[in-house]
């Protein structure tokens, strides 16, 4: 048998240099700036409906149905959403998918510097885009329609993080699951609407009737946009929130980490 | 040539896909400094053999060696001294040939020059160009150059040549022998005979998932069934019964008044010799060898 002795396994297991993890992210970095696409969707797309629907003058209306809000301002956590949203589910899986297609991953796999590097950039990356649209959506909303920043901004960065988490762990469950890079754009575009309404991209969650709301609440971007909002208006985000959005974390890195092949 | 000891050892390696035997007990040695060839039909489980080599395969039995280290135990060492250029492996579509191979030499500790390496393989002059928008030829060049970047041991190549123009292929055997004159060690998978012959100092012919032959290319030529042709028209008619109680003749054939003669060296002169008795002159007398080809289609089909 091959199992290597446990002792000899762990005392050659020597880690690649920092710089050669360096050059990789380095290098991820260089052909992600060249996905105009994808840079279009992840840091432009959300920002710009946020601001078309900002445009339409009733949007910019205190409304008594959420409570003397505005609707444009449910829209920043909308639009925050959507940039995790188009990052980690609309972007990410087909490259990830693509380079275990074209074995890229097993090229590297014969080198001193494992595969696993190429899919840390590449979601490294993906995160800080989706981050980066995120503040310049809220940055927007501030400027051009007086959307107030986070009351609560402790809270609010913490629920940030968590659903870009909750996003990037689902990207990588949905390159587990598929073998092809067709595949997984398909499931993604998919994936990607149903995610988009649970995070209100079409209606606010905050607008939708009371039983759909209570089923979306316990949908990752149910409970992301609801925590957003709370933390938006100067509150902490609700324990059940976080919860929902740690569970599912949990849940799905479990499942992509199982079934997850490297070729 | 330098021939020291053996710094891969395949021994006994089985490996099964889904209940099919893909390779069945494959054992080899390969002398630290030779260019060791795998030679076999399609789907004989070459590859395969070699993705055990590099640690890509977890064979199902046996062992494999590199430099005394099991390329899956020890797979970061083993990444260290082995350069692998693979079958169906491409890099991502925007990455450049420059940036290709900068990466890839940051990966490793002594790296070679990665210029260098790119001018010896004709790439200096796409350096620019993406990926996706290489030719089929330059690709692979890249990929070979990518497996040479990190100044291996032992470099495994797998279809060196595959979709490369005559031109480009004698320069990457060139190339090859280069490398291996600088004391790399290199395991080449192929099923083009002239690549083999003109490149092996030895070669394993594998056919079903086992080693069918090992042996030096002139070694296995000599191994064929017929190996020495032996063709001429007589000045005089000859008997068919005094031609096939030559030794070592294994058919005669007539074409017209031609007479072809499969056989061996030993059967070259007692042909001679019986010319020489019936005072018989031959004309357009063409003593051939067998080829590597010759050579291999027997070795596959007795296995057959």
């Amino acid at each position: 048998m091959t199992t290597a002795n446990p002792a000899t396994a762990t005392a050659v297991k020597t880690p690649a240099p920092a710089s050669a993890r360096r050059a990789v992210l380095r290098s991820e970095t260089r052909l992600f700036l060249r996905e105009p696409a994808g840079l279009f969707w992840i840091v432009v797309f959300p920002t710009a409906l946020m601001t078309i629907l900002g445009l339409i003058p009733s949007f910019r209306d205190p409304d008594d149905a959420l409570g003397g809000r505005r609707v444009i301002d449910l829209y920043v956590p909308v639009a925050v959403l959507l940039a995790m949203i188009m990052s980690g589910l609309q972007a990410m899986p087909p490259i990830l998918t693509g380079y275990r297609e074209r074995g890229i991953l097993r090229r590297m796999s014969t080198t001193p510097v494992r595969p696993s590097a190429l899919l840390t950039a590449q979601i490294a990356l993906h995160g800080a885009a989706a981050l980066g649209s995120a503040a310049l959506a809220m940055t927007v909303g501030r400027v051009a329609f007086g959307v107030e920043l986070p009351g609560q901004p402790v809270g609010y960065a913490l629920a940030l993080l968590l659903s870009t988490a909750s996003v990037l762990t689902l990207g990588a469950l949905l390159c587990a699951l598929t073998r092809t890079t067709k595949a997984s754009a398909a499931i993604s575009s998919v994936v990607n609407l149903v995610m988009m309404f649970t995070a209100g991209v079409w209606i606010p969650v905050q607008s939708m009737p009371d039983t759909l709301r209570n089923i979306v609440r316990f949908t990752p971007f149910g409970a992301a946009s609801e925590a957003l909002d709370r933390a938006a208006s100067g509150s902490w985000p609700g324990l059940a929130q976080l919860g929902v959005m740690v569970l599912w974390t949990a849940l799905v890195t479990f499942l992509a980490a199982r079934l997850f092949r490297w070729e | 040539m330098l021939v020291g000891m053996a710094i891969i050892e395949v021994n006994g390696v089985h490996k099964a896909y889904a209940g099919r035997t893909v390779v069945d007990g494959v054992s080899f040695a390969v002398d630290e400094g030779e260019i060791f060839g795998i030679l076999g039909p399609n789907g004989a489980g070459k590859t395969t053999t070699v993705e055990c080599v590099g640690g890509l395969r977890v064979p199902d039995a046996g062992t494999v060696r590199v430099a005394g280290l099991d390329p899956v135990a020890d797979h970061d060492r083993v990444t260290r001294l082995l350069g692998a250029q693979l079958q169906e492996s491409e890099l991502q579509p925007k990455l450049t040939v420059a940036e290709a191979l900068e990466l890839y030499s940051a990966f490793y500790p002594d790296p070679a020059d990665w210029r260098e390496l790119a001018e010896r393989l004709g790439l200096h002059t796409a350096y620019g160009t993406r990926f996706a928008k290489l030719s089929g030829g330059q690709k692979q060049r890249l990929s070979i150059a990518l497996a040479l970047v990190g100044n291996p041991r032992v470099v495994v190549l797998d279809e060196l040549t595959t979709g490369l123009d005559p031109r480009a292929r004698r320069d990457t055997w060139k190339l090859i022998e280069d490398v291996r004159d600088s004391g790399v060690t290199v395991l080449l998978v192929t099923h083009f005979m002239e690549e083999a012959r003109q490149l092996c100092d030895r070669i394993a012919v594998i056919d079903k998932g086992k080693v069918v032959a090992l042996d030096t290319p002139s070694g296995l030529i000599g191994r064929a069934d017929n190996s020495t042709v032996i063709s001429f028209t007589p000045s005089r008619p000859l008997a068919d019964s005094e031609l096939e109680q030559l030794p070592g003749a294994a058919s005669v054939e007539r074409k017209d008044d031609r007479i072809v003669i499969s056989g061996t060296d030993e059967t070259v002169n007692a042909v001679i010799s019986l010319l020489a008795r019936h005072s018989i002159t031959a004309h357009r007398l063409r003593v051939s060898e067998a080829t590597l080809d010759d050579a291999y289609l027997d070795l596959t089909e007795q296995a057959a």
